[in-house]
């Protein structure tokens, strides 16, 4: 059994945490140089507000209903998501990160799952200030598919489960372009067979499918049916963040080790962003301790940086990376997972990456990035603040992260 | 037929060691140009330094202020109401979400959307907010307590 945490409207909720202010108010958050919403508060949701739609078309109505809005804040995104993880790893005994906001848990075994995940949830509202959903089911899709409903339907619980006898109530309930990994082409297609909801899908012709949307599809709805057999890898989409973070089948103390581990991940990163044509302005890197060994030292540290130009140089991304790991590392922790996180991707301009006349010009931008880095260390994490000051015309404090923007209280 | 997919949680560190020499390389060469500065010797492998037993024996300060890092943050203090407890404008509260907020704990609290720093009381069922200089009036909180609670302030930091 499965459980997907999932944290509601996150880059918003991340701004709400040291704002109380904002409660109840519509919040936007926008992409870098402030071009797209990327994130909206329930209350912006329900004025209209479009995901993705440029700041300028959608400036007048958020004028008109006072819309708090936001410039993206990775390093506070990323200091919060770490947090929430770090806080989910203690509630189950296996978590496999999914995105900067998602989370799986293994629930093999759990005897009360709905009881766990309300607990899950409480935890970690109490100890981030973030509210997540979490659906429960058999398979992966189905958990997601929970999450989703969960969302839809039981906001104030905030948990769903998916079991073998509501299966079918529930995924009739959900359009079938809410199933993950569904497109809007494929949307159309099916309607015109049909099949119009999630239960539709579970229950149409596999060999039909696989004709049309082709193994992956297949492998969506074996799992709608509660047959576990899809690889996450294979259905994420050309995302708002890349992610890769693994669990080691040993834990991991050794830096030399950890070093290895981090640059396979950026390097897998690296090429998942080139092949979407894209390229990431900023990177984080975090690692994790065994949560669920209060016996063992714990530390769960994170560092995101923001690259002052945007690249998808494998290298320029290892290199950075890699000076992250070393400054967080300390000896004495076993290690049980070390992930890296690429932000703030946008579209890259045509470049032919590995043309050997780039090396040099790469080689000169990495070392102003580490560079810059030097001696700029400040509880944990780092800030270049003239990049900042270039695209982020609305960013917030970096509460977490950064000794000069901490939140005031006054008393 | 549908492959199994469960955890990751084995086979990963097998595949660590096929790399792709190349970048790693390169990776490794921008590096060397620039060490940074506190990094460690490297060690060859299957040989422990003697120095490593002794590496953890620096006070860490950090860990004699955070319990739960997870769960921590920090605030800047701004104003006089809390000076009969040891807390001074200008110093940094370390703020736990994980301790439980109980009768007596000096807490951050949300009032009027704003953060400010009290003492939690409960007094004949009620919710009060109380400073520690007589010249603060207590703040009655009519609504749950629950929700206005932020953090429990652990310690203070506070500069001389």
């Amino acid at each position: 059994m499965f459980a997907l945490a999932d944290g509601n409207n996150f880059y918003a909720s991340c701004e709400r945490v040291f704002q109380p202010k904002l409660e109840g108010v519509p919040v936007v958050v926008l992409s870098n140089n402030d071009g797209c919403v990327v994130a909206r508060s329930e209350e912006a949701k329900a004025i209209g507000i479009e995901m993705g739609a440029p700041e300028f078309k959608m400036r007048p109505l958020m004028r008109r209903h006072g819309v708090r809005v936001f410039s993206s804040n990775y390093t506070l995104y990323g200091d919060m998501s770490a947090r929430m993880m770090a806080t989910l790893s203690g509630m189950a005994p296996a978590t496999e990160i999914y995105s900067i906001d998602e989370c799986f848990l293994d629930y093999r075994g759990v005897k009360n799952p709905e009881t766990l995940a309300s607990q899950t949830r409480e935890k970690v509202r109490r100890w981030t200030g973030l509210p997540v959903s979490i659906g429960i089911a058999d398979t992966k899709v189905l958990a997601k598919a929970a999450n989703r409903l969960a969302k839809m339907r039981r906001r104030e619980i905030g948990v769903l489960q998916i079991t073998a006898s509501n299966r079918e109530e529930w995924l009739r309930q959900l359009p079938v372009e809410k199933v993950w990994g569904i497109g809007r082409a494929h949307t159309a297609r099916l309607a015109a067979r049909n099949v119009v909801t999630a239960l539709d899908f579970a229950n149409h012709d596999k060999g039909e499918i696989r004709k049309t949307m082709g193994v992956v599809g297949e492998r969506m709805a074996w799992e709608l049916n509660g047959v576990s057999c899809v690889d996450l890898d294979e259905i994420l989409p050309a995302k708002k963040q890349i992610l890769c973070a693994k669990s080691f089948g040993t834990p991991l103390s050794d830096l030399a080790d950890l070093e290895v581990a981090l640059a396979t991940y950026t390097d897998r990163v690296g090429e998942k962003l080139r092949a979407q044509g894209s390229v990431c302005g900023a990177l984080q890197v975090f690692l994790l301790t065994n949560q669920f060994r209060p016996d063992q030292p714990q530390y769960t540290p994170q560092m995101t940086v923001t690259i002052p130009e945007a690249t998808s140089y494998s290298p320029e991304l290892i290199a950075t990376a890699i000076s992250l790991l070393r400054r967080m590392w300390k000896p004495g922790y076993q290690f049980r997972k070390v992930g890296v996180v690429l932000h703030d991707i946008s579209d890259s301009v045509q470049l032919d990456l590995f043309a050997p006349s780039r090396n040099a010009e790469a080689k000169a931008r990495l070392q102003a990035v580490v560079d810059s880095l030097d001696g700029r260390v400040r509880w944990g994490t780092m800030g270049f603040d003239e990049s900042w000051k270039l695209r982020a015309e609305f960013r917030s404090n970096r509460w977490t992260t950064e000794i000069s923007e901490l939140p005031i209280a006054r008393v | 037929m549908p492959r199994d997919k469960g955890f990751d949680m084995a086979g990963e560190s097998r595949s660590l060691f096929s790399m792709r020499g190349s970048i790693l390389g390169l990776a490794t060469e921008f590096l060397s140009v620039h060490e940074l500065p506190f990094l460690e010797t490297r060690v060859p492998a299957g040989f422990p330094s003697p120095a490593d037993d002794y590496l953890e024996k620096n006070i860490a300060l950090q860990d004699l202020l955070v319990s739960n890092p997870t769960a921590t943050f920090l605030m800047k203090v701004e104003g006089h109401s809390m000076k009969d407890a040891g807390i001074f404008d200008g110093d940094i509260a370390v703020v736990d979400r994980s301790v439980a907020a109980v009768h007596g704990k000096i807490v951050v609290a949300v009032v009027d959307g704003e953060f400010t720093v009290k003492r939690l009381i409960y007094r004949a069922g009620r919710c009060v907010l109380q400073g520690a200089n007589p010249a603060f009036p207590d703040i009655e909180v009519s609504d749950c307590c629950e929700n206005r609670v932020w953090g429990v302030v652990t310690n203070v930091i506070h500069k001389l």
